[in-house]
């Protein structure tokens, strides 16, 4: 327990919380920023005010925002009624100490504050939170489609772009060769790129490289900072201006917002560098292994509820070198379509034949199931040794989430093994936390084997194992990456450690589960209110990664700019890593992120879906209004006549409705 | 003549065709659209159409498929009952008898690892089992500079280098490794060990040809693995075979299409600890028109002067060699590997190299780490002055006096390589096996003394592959790691303690 500090979490207010703490919360909801004001005012009487006022006010909001986005000025002024909140959630003093009250933080204090608070933003209220819990049956996500004028306007975006990069070319390595030269022989060398291969990123991607890579300094938390750059020379180089923008952030994988440079974890990652160094300097296998990895991977173990597992120094490396260790020649390895590179990589390594199916698509697999088994291995017609399903948690370019009843049903029917990468759910899913089992109810036991990466939500670096104990005792004797590769640096595994013990409500009581809880909120709030702005969008509905669809390429750049105007990072992402019409804005929320924070999101977003005419979903996948006269939502959905009516709510109507309609099912 | 004959006849029939097209209804409109919109360009026109015809030709190609060949028609009974009979396999096979002893004895340190180590068994031992060369793991100045870094920027970096993962701090190391060496730029990547077989795919493609060296470490070869590419190997440090080899290549390929070439060696040797000769490597491969990738993750910061490397040890001009890959998790006590070279081949793998693109960047508290020690390295030549007087040291102790063991690794290397000697094995008619064996017991042997050593790790075999397929596999040893954390006469110390437990268990074996 760190001494002395003042956690930026107001976790003594769990549900079960009494109340006086309900009271509390009340005053300090009124009084606790400007942004919340404006927001209650009109939640007050919505129907007496005029919708382009509270359009205003947010604007308004937002150049004040724009002019110092972190909530330094808004806070410090009203502060003192936190404050009490704030200790209390230490647990370290009795709230009771009226001097407390009165006495006005010091600068300094504030400043620490403010800066905390840029980190991971307080909780508003206690409304705003959700658990994160599966119900009722898998939902195959809808996927809306645009009309039809945007597919075909996007198919001849492409052309466009292909026509005239090859036209470029064409002249261009004719006329202006020194320009060319790297694609071109040189004295004997074959190029080191070919043009075919490097056509896509110099005609496409280099358009919109600056949308790209941006550096960042500082924690990225709930706000990141962007080093400002420009290019004169068409993205090829960049130059720093000096210059830094402070941007809400809604492009980091930081799910349970422990990316925070103070609180228990930097403090405990402080206290790791002095003790037990940087560095272990050594490979695993050699003099790599502490008395602390070994405690990290119990932690592990038993948060994910396996009987062992193991942890690795990076979550690629972790796919990458498993495989090997797992499936060999004979073997057969059924891969999602989707899946993340470092698993086609290992897949590759591991010499055993490569199956894949449709993403998330559970009768494609039974048919693939029944064909590899039936026909056995290839030429020979040998029966398959073992069979490897591998799927991830959740899929971070769609939003998805795997199947997992459906692929347990299939397992204890097939006989296949299961591996989940859980590399984005786990910590981000399941009212504890700890990925598709916890959030399926489905016992852990029932998978094979389930992989994560530390990378994520735990703020730290690295990825685990977690299986039976002979499988993780297999590995730690034939893995490369124990054998050779780099041994996890002591204050990350702290880093892991204290995350974990935060979660699990070790330390700091009621701050994980508040995690928990404001990361389902923020997810369900901001996917529910781009819905119902009348956007596009993937995935399910718990889900912390929220894809916009753009369609246009041209879109991409333009939506990353405009979003910058508004000083908020976003990551746009497009062919090859999507397919080539949906190209996509992806959101990763945050539970650093406030209420107030999506709320400008949302506005941003309307804002810009205007400009860019991006409002075209089409209704069936949400957002829709209320049910229709007499009609459940069961037979909404499959009533003959689905009459959908494209979402386009106004924005007032959206922040008013948002925080009340995320407890219920989305529709 | 027969070509004017032909020439005229082509002539009439497009004419015909001409005419033919003009009678269409709408044929005007559309040919004044394509003559405006080429602008009466003739030349542009003909790229479109050749470009047009292209890809109806891709389009139409048959599509390859290696599968559905031999497909057996089975009823949807037949298949269940097929389903039913299928047993796999255990997901892993029952551990060996040398696998569980090595579970077990695996050495947990308590507490930080330094020249003096706490192990879980309560007692503490001098390390010679860690890449602490330069004890740079006690340093408490790098310690206080990472504390403020992790204080401006948290643990993680919480995405990948594209995707807001690069700090400052990233591009700052970058800039200090490539400054160190003296070449124009540097990638850094999360992790040493991934770095280079992600580098070798991201540049040689299936067609390209890559001549590698025998003895390269795992890494490289699962770079080489995934690269698909045509591996053709030479003789571990044999420049002769290598220029054989590369003849070779250049007069098969001479009639075919120009693909990448690439030479792919070590500076100094994971597996046998012996240098590389780097002029000669670069006087062939300029020879013969092949680019060079030089795994430098054993030498950079231990070589040359300043801990250049093998360049500076050599007396190159880094900027011949095409990419050279480093780590800055060994010797340099933070984490991460690099790859420098031109500015060009930096740039390809900051999109195109697996392990870089889709996996979260460094931790800022290790990069800042990073920069520091290289700059300790350049301004403090001493420290490692200091270490070669430790190897000599050790060294002495154990190569020359052994009976039973000789040193493989390279004077400057300050991880020794110990191996039986040949007259041993065979006079004991010891397997690869029984070697391994034994040296573990001598590792137990040292351990039990108080010195922490360890055995070079065999590189693991894939599943369902023959071991006796593998073409190359080390030479069991013993991997003692020299520290300037111990003075001279601790060393020696240790080197006595490693001899007599050696000869100890290697007398003890019938
Ligand atoms: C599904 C999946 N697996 C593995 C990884 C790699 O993890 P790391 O970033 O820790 O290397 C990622 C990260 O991007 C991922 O999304």
């Amino acid at each position: 327990m760190p001494s002395g500090n003042v956690i930026p979490l107001s976790s003594n207010t769990t549900p079960s919380s009494d109340a006086m703490n309900e009271k509390k919360e009340q005053t300090r909801r009124t009084s606790f920023s400007k942004v919340n004001k404006f927001t209650s005012l009109f939640a007050g009487s919505p129907k007496a005010k005029d919708a382009a006022k509270l359009r205003e006010a947010l604007i308004a909001q937002q150049q004040a925002l724009l002019n110092s986005p972190s909530p330094a000025q808004i806070q410090s002024s009203t502060l003192s009624l936190p404050t009490i909140n704030l200790t209390t959630a230490t647990g370290e003093k009795m709230p009771a100490e009226p001097k407390t009250l009165f006495q006005p933080p010091s600068p300094e204090e504030s400043r620490r504050i403010a800066r905390a608070h840029a980190q991971f933003g307080p909780l508003g209220s206690q409304s705003h939170r959700y658990t994160s819990q599966f119900t009722g049956e898998f939902a195959e996500p809808v996927e809306d489609e645009p009309p039809y004028y945007f597919l075909l306007t996007t198919y001849i975006s492409y052309l466009i772009l292909i026509a005239f990069g090859h036209v470029r070319d064409f002249f261009g390595k004719r006329f202006r060769k020194e320009h060319y030269s790297h694609l071109a022989e040189r004295d004997g060398y074959a190029p080191l790129n070919s043009d075919f291969d490097n056509f896509y990123t110099r005609r496409l991607k280099m358009r919109i490289n600056d949308c790209f890579s941006r550096p960042i300094t500082g924690v990225p938390g709930r706000f990141i900072t962007l080093l400002d750059r420009t290019s004169d020379d068409g993205n090829n180089t960049f130059k720093l201006t000096g210059t830094t923008t402070e941007t809400l952030n809604m492009s980091s994988y930081n799910y349970l917002g422990f990316a925070q440079s103070d609180g228990p974890c930097a403090d405990a990652a402080e206290q790791a560098i002095k003790k037990q160094g940087i560095t272990m300097a050594s490979p695993r296998s050699d003099s790599g292994t502490s008395d602390l990895t070994l405690e990290v991977e119990d932690l592990i173990a038993k948060f994910v509820g396996k009987p062992a597992a193991m942890v690795f120094s990076m979550g690629f490396v972790t796919n990458a070198t498993t495989f090997p260790t797992l499936v060999g020649k004979g073997c057969l390895l059924i891969s999602d379509e989707l899946n993340h590179a470092s698993i086609r990589y290992g897949a590759r390594l591991s010499g055993a034949v490569i199956e894949m199916f449709k993403h998330n698509d559970m009768n494609h697999l039974e048919r693939l199931l029944r064909e590899v088994i039936s026909q056995g291995q290839p030429r020979t017609h040998r029966p398959w040794k073992k069979i490897l399903v591998v799927v991830e948690g959740l899929y971070s370019m769609e939003g998805t989430m795997c199947n997992l009843p459906a692929l347990i049903a299939l397992k204890k029917k097939y006989k296949f093994n299961l591996f989940i990468d859980e590399a984005h759910s786990v910590g981000a899913l399941g009212p504890q936390g700890r990925g598709v089992c916890d959030y399926f109810g489905i016992d852990p036991s029932e998978v094979d084997i389930l992989m994560g990466t530390l990378t994520k939500s735990f703020g730290a670096n690295g990825g685990y194992i977690a299986a039976e104990k002979s499988i993780i005792d297999k590995l730690r004797t034939q893995n490369a990456a124990m054998l050779f590769a780099e041994s996890p640096s002591p204050p990350v595994l702290i880093q892991i450690a204290s995350s974990l013990r935060i979660i699990i409500g070790e330390i700091v009581p009621g701050q994980g589960e508040e995690r928990l809880q404001r990361l389902a909120f923020n997810s369900r709030y901001l996917r529910l209110g781009l819905k119902r702005l009348g956007f596009i969008i993937y995935g399910h509905d718990d889900s912390p990664i929220i894809p916009l669809l753009l369609y246009n390429p041209a879109k991409m750049p333009a939506f990353s700019h405009e979003m910058l105007k508004r000083k908020i990072s976003v990551v746009v992402v497009g062919y090859p890593a999507t397919p080539l019409v949906s190209s996509r804005a992806r959101f990763c929320v945050s539970a650093a992120h406030t209420k107030d924070d999506l709320d400008r999101m949302l506005a941003a977003c309307d804002e810009v879906g205007d400009l860019l005419q991006l409002k075209f979903s089409s209704g069936i996948a949400g957002g829709a209004d209320g049910l229709g006269e007499g009609v459940s939502q069961k037979e909404e959905a499959t009533g003959p006549n689905k009459n959908f009516v494209p979402p386009r709510w106004r924005l007032e109507d959206v922040l008013k409705r948002g925080v009340d309609d995320v407890q219920h099912p989305l529709r | 003549m027969d070509l004017n004959e032909a020439q005229g006849a082509v002539l009439r029939y497009l004419n015909d065709a001409g005419a033919q097209f003009q009678k269409l209804p709408g044929s005007a409109i559309i040919l004044r659209y394509i003559r405006s919109s080429y602008q009466n360009d003739p030349i542009r026109s003909a790229v479109e159409l050749f470009l047009f015809l292209f890809a109806v030709r891709y389009l139409l190609a048959p599509s390859y498929s290696t599968q559905k060949q031999k497909h057996v028609a089975l009823t949807e009974e037949e298949i269940d009952e097929l389903v039913d009979d299928w047993t796999p396999e255990p997901l892993v096979a029952a551990p060996t008898a040398f696998e569980e002893i090595e579970n077990e004895k695996r050495p947990v340190i308590v507490g930080p690892s330094g020249p003096k180590s706490k192990l879980s068994n309560g007692r503490t031992v001098t390390n010679l089992a860690s890449y602490n060369f330069y004890n740079f793991v006690a340093n408490d100045t790098l310690k206080e500079k990472a504390i403020q870094t992790l204080r401006t920027y948290g643990v993680g970096p919480c995405g990948p280098p594209g995707f807001y993962g690069t700090q400052d701090v990233h591009m700052k190391i970058e800039a200090d490794v490539a400054a160190h060496l003296g070449v124009p730029a540097c990638i850094i990547y999360a992790q040493s060990f991934s770095t280079i077989s992600s580098v070798i795919p991201s540049f040689s493609k299936r067609g390209d040809i890559i001549v590698a060296d025998k003895a390269v470490n795992f890494a490289i070869r699962k770079g080489l693995q995934i690269s698909r590419s045509t591996i053709r190997w030479f003789e571990h440090n044999d420049m002769e075979d290598l220029e054989r080899v590369l003849a070779r290549v250049v007069k098969e390929q001479a009639k075919k299409p120009l693909t990448r070439r690439f030479i792919v060696t070590e500076a100094l040797f994971e597996n046998v600890g012996d240098l590389t000769n780097l002029p000669r490597l670069i006087e062939l491969k300029l020879k013969y028109k092949f680019r060079l990738i030089v795994d430098e993750t054993w030498s950079f910061g231990v070589l040359g002067r300043t801990g250049r490397g093998i360049t500076e040890a050599q007396n190159v001009d880094p900027n011949e060699v095409d990419m050279i890959i480093g780590s800055l998790s060994g010797p340099l006590c933070a984490a991460g590997g690099f790859c420098a070279g031109t500015g060009e081949v930096v740039e390809h793998q900051r999109i195109s190299s697996s392990s870089y693109t889709f996996s979260a960047a460094l931790p800022a508290f290790l990069a800042t780490t990073a920069s520091e020690t290289i700059a300790l390295l350049q301004e403090h030549p001493d420290i490692m002055e200091r270490l070669r007087e430790n190897i000599k040291a050790l060294r002495a102790q154990l190569d020359p006096r052994s009976d039973w063991v000789r040193c493989t690794s390279s004077v400057d290397s300050p991880i020794m390589l110990l191996v039986l000697k040949p007259e041993v094995v065979a006079s004991k008619n010891l397997s690869l096996q029984d070697q391994e064996q034994l040296l573990q017991d001598v590792v137990d042997e040292c351990i039990a003394n108080g010195v922490l050593i360890t055995r070079l790790k065999a590189m693991p075999v894939a599943l369902g592959a023959n071991p006796n397929d593998q073409s190359w596999h080390p030479q069991p040893a013993i991997k003692v790691c020299v520290t300037n954390g111990l003075t001279k006469k601790e060393v020696e110390k240790a080197g006595v303690v490693i001899r007599h437990a050696i000869t100890k268990i290697v007398t003890r074996r019938k």
